[in-house]
């Protein structure tokens, strides 16, 4: 028998209405990085949870060190040196690293021994390489420093059983790197770790095997070496996963959405678009490339009429809308997904059915006279539940607050394009999602261009930007600074003008 | 997590353990919780559990009591739920209250109408006093962002030195109360009256059942009541489906305040006949508080939370007469609150001892 230094064997864990694990195994060798890879709502998370305390499950039984644990609470899991660094930090902004860290477990007896706390932070944050500030306050370090901390917690409390839940979401591109190198130095000095993710190319870079949930089944651990990401991502998703956007050429024709020389203030007064000008044509996809923060929430709210301009115009078919409220540009065709889709597009509280009709609960036949119909209400919700294919474990009488990402997000794009719109803003439609999800996007945006319409899409993914788009407009401190055709550039180039070195109008 | 219990289910478990704790209470300071319970079920019911088969077991008067004292709370419930529903905290029923009541006086003295236009514009200016009155801290809220919680708080003491001021300016009126109010503006009636052993249930009631089945109309059936919802649950999301976010908060606080108005008319034309001038507070609209949040801020949640605290309320003065302190029934009624908003809480006590009971079974 191998050793194995966690192994939960045939887990079982029912929600109502939801099998969340069901039958799933995993094995942990000692010294191993071992990534959980699954679509959001595969059961991941729910599996770590029962790992650690946070749920009980209905069947299987689990082993640690091989012997066999009931793990009834987190606090047990301490004991037994399971640690995890949640997704959302558990943090108190005014309190320094050190203070965080032994919270809850303080050195010393009445009064806390902060010397002996504070040197023992400093020698686990030299041994693996993590250069925290053990004074600093939290406020004051950067996301990828928080994290940091949150590892240097779990260090503390003499875990070598360590679980990340999807680390690198808040983390750049060299936050990423420097994390794989941390978890590297956790293995070699024979600690475990456990990955929960869905980003294939992490699980590329930093882990020794990776097992796969789908919809709460478990289907398999293969070693990372022996794989390639088409396996991954079909083992995750059930199917060929096409990574290239399949799409014709985009056939473009009027100008449907001209901005001319926009000024928009962001929410601590600077400018944030200096005489932005763009314009988007019937039938293509306007890919806006850029690092975030170059004024692309400014540019999408002022289309859509969330905040107010300081100066230019917004022509709709050559009407200006700049003074039109936002109930009436969307009347006029302008639909939107948002970025921040639970802070801006849901209300996470709020029936399925009642999202779906947040737009256009005003006409009829949905209500008449200030009345609603409930009948047809269901009836339309129903029926954008099987167009855009949103699953939901109660149908339309489903709290959104308990759906998965993606299906919130295709209930989103269910709802704005049943609005039968003119023009798409879509910002960040792909973020968080997984791969299927993200595939799913991409072809209602194509899909839509397709119907003639016209797409704006803001990402700060550059994979996305030249997969999707027909044309490119690259944004650079308030300012179109690129126009250019994807065939006809590359992505070094793209970074060239996204940091403003560099312009180029070819298209 | 999904949520498994309903509101309804919680709500029940929370009055049962507020009920035990309270016997507790009782126990330990040697009053015995038979007579508090005998006397809750004799307010509410009127039936005299210990006079079964004697020829007075059965006494009107207290039903009538019972239901006239629910009138204005399940009105104040009403107010602060619809605010909730909107995401706002309506602490000012009190003075609203108090500001609809003299709406309603002020109609009843200075004017000479017959009873078919009387009655009802004295009920429609209470509304509307009270309606102006959850205005004002709705428009500074929606306009500049004021705490909707602190205007109403200071509203309520404005409102009663207003309220007593203006009841003592009008013509006859002396330190303590205004004249008899014309008989053609009261909702008093000599038949409920007979009809219930003289107590002062009064024709309000009808305004009390039209107003919960308007309340539910607006809020679950109308357009506007969904931007209500919506605005109340996010009002980011709310704007960006083009909701007018700071004119329903605006709205929304002053219907409110035309919920708690209405109970000022109820008090004003129902259970008494005169205008008041009031001491202090006497907590209609922080008992209101208390129905919305245990009536999960639904009409007939309201509706059934207002009995139960109207019952606690009346049954106080049969209680004394029985030696029990009048606190008890606030002890009680303050634990109901404690345990109703502790439900998330009991949700997770009852999970461990479902999930303890399964392995129970699986092992035997």
């Amino acid at each position: 028998m191998d050793n194995y230094v966690v192994e939960m064997r045939n887990i079982t864990k029912v929600f109502p209405g939801i099998i969340a694990n069901d039958d799933v195994t995993l094995q942990l060798k000692k010294g191993e990085i071992h990534a959980l890879l699954g679509e959001n709502g595969a059961g991941k998370s729910t599996l770590m949870s029962v790992l650690f305390g946070f749920y009980q499950p209905e069947k299987g039984e689990i082993y640690v060190r091989g012997e066999k644990v009931d793990i009834k609470s987190p606090n047990i899991a301490h004991e037994l040196g399971i640690g995890m660094v949640h997704q959302h930090f558990q943090l108190i902004d005014n309190f320094t690293v050190v203070e965080n860290i032994i919270l809850g477990d303080e050195p010393g007896g009445f009064l806390v021994d902060y010397d002996k706390a504070r040197k023992e932070v400093i020698a686990l944050s030299t041994q693996y390489g993590l250069g925290v500030d053990p004074d600093a306050k939290i406020e004051d370090i950067s996301v990828g420093m928080q994290q940091r901390v949150e590892i240097l917690k779990v260090l503390y409390r003499k875990a070598d059983i360590i679980i990340l839940d999807e680390p690198t979401a808040v983390l750049t591109p060299q936050e990423i790197e420097e994390l794989v190198e941390i978890m590297k130095n956790f293995a070699a000095e024979g600690k475990s770790v456990i990955l929960i993710t869905h980003k294939l190319k992490e699980i590329l870079a930093a882990a020794d095997r990776v097992s796969v949930l789908r919809q709460g089944k478990y289907i398999g651990t293969v070693n990372v070496a022996d794989t390639t990401e088409a396996e991954m991502a079909s083992m995750m998703v059930g199917r060929e996963v096409n990574f290239k956007v399949d799409k014709k050429p985009a056939n473009p024709g009027e100008k449907v959405l001209e901005i001319k020389d926009l000024w928009v203030k962001d929410q601590r007064g600077l400018d944030a678009l200096q005489g932005l000008s763009l314009y988007l044509r019937e039938g293509e996809i306007l890919g806006i490339a850029g690092v975030d923060g170059n004024g692309q929430q400014e540019l999408v709210e002022a289309i859509t009429g969330l905040v107010p301009i300081e100066k230019g115009e917004i022509l709709l078919q050559g009407q200006s809308i700049v003074n039109e409220r936002i109930k009436s540009r969307i009347n006029k065709g302008i639909a939107y997904v948002p970025e921040d889709r639970q802070k801006r597009a849901l209300i996470m509280d709020f029936r399925l059915d009642e999202n779906i009709i947040l737009k256009s609960y005003e006409k009829e036949p949905l209500s008449k006279g200030h009345i609603l119909n409930q009948e047809e209400i269901n009836k339309k919700g129903n029926s954008i539940i099987e167009e855009y294919d949103v699953r939901s474990s109660e149908g339309i009488d489903t709290i959104v607050r308990n759906m998965s990402g993606g299906n919130q997000q295709k209930a989103i794009i269910g709802r704005e394009m049943d609005l039968k719109p003119l023009v798409m803003v879509a910002s960040q439609p792909s973020r968080g999602l997984d791969v299927g999800a993200i595939e799913y996007v991409h072809k209602r945006l194509v899909e839509l261009r397709d119907q003639g319409k016209a797409v704006l899409l803001v990402s700060f993914e550059l994979d996305e930007i030249m997969n999707v788009s027909d044309r490119i407009n690259v944004i650079y401190q308030g300012k179109i600074t690129g126009n250019v055709i994807p065939e006809k550039t590359t992505v070094q180039e793209l970074g060239l003008m996204m940091s403003g070195s560099k312009e180029v109008d070819l298209a | 997590m999904l949520k498994k219990r309903n509101h309804l289910t919680l709500s029940l478990i929370a009055i049962a353990i507020s009920f035990v704790v309270a016997s507790i209470v009782m126990l330990l300071s040697g009053i015995n919780p038979k007579i508090f319970f005998l006397s809750l079920f004799r307010t509410m019911t009127g039936v005299n559990l210990q006079a079964i088969g004697k020829e007075n077991f059965f006494n009107a008067r207290y039903l009538g009591e019972f239901i006239q004292i629910s009138l204005p709370i399940m009105l104040t419930g009403l107010s602060v739920g619809f605010a909730f529903r909107t995401g706002l905290f309506n602490i000012g029923a009190e003075g609203q209250v108090i500001i609809g009541g003299v709406g309603a006086v002020i109609i009843g003295v200075l004017f000479k109408l017959p009873w078919i236009i009387h009655i009802p514009l004295a009920i429609l200016v209470a509304a509307l006093f009270g309606a102006f009155w959850g205005w004002i801290p709705g428009i500074l809220k929606a306009k500049f962002g004021v705490s909707e919680v602190v205007v109403t708080i200071m509203l309520n003491y404005t409102a009663l030195y207003l309220g007593n001021y203006l009841i003592k300016a009008l013509p006859g009126s002396d330190n303590q109360k205004t004249v008899t109010l014309a008989s053609s503006a009261l909702l008093q009636s000599d038949f409920l009256r007979s009809i219930t052993g003289n107590s002062r249930l009064h024709w309000g009631f009808i305004v009390v059942i039209l107003a919960l089945i308007i309340y539910h109309f607006i809020i679950e059936k109308t357009t506007f009541g969904y931007e209500l919802r919506a605005v109340g649950f996010n009002r980011d999301a709310a704007e960006y489906g083009g909701i007018k976010v700071s004119s329903r908060i605006a709205y929304s606080m002053a219907i409110a305040g035309a919920f708690a108005g209405l109970a000022g008319a109820m008090l004003s034309l129902g259970t008494f006949d005169y205008g008041r001038v009031i001491g202090a507070f006497e907590n209609y609209g922080f008992d209101g508080i208390a129905v919305a949040l245990l009536g999960g801020n639904t009409a007939l949640g309201v509706f059934f939370s207002g009995l139960l605290f109207g019952g606690l309320k009346s049954s106080q003065s049969l209680m004394q007469a029985s030696g029990i302190p009048l606190e008890i029934a606030n002890i009680v009624s303050a634990l109901i609150i404690l345990f109703v908003a502790m439900n998330n809480g009991l949700d997770y006590v009852l999970d461990r001892l479902e999930a303890r009971k399964r392995k129970k079974n699986e092992t035997n």
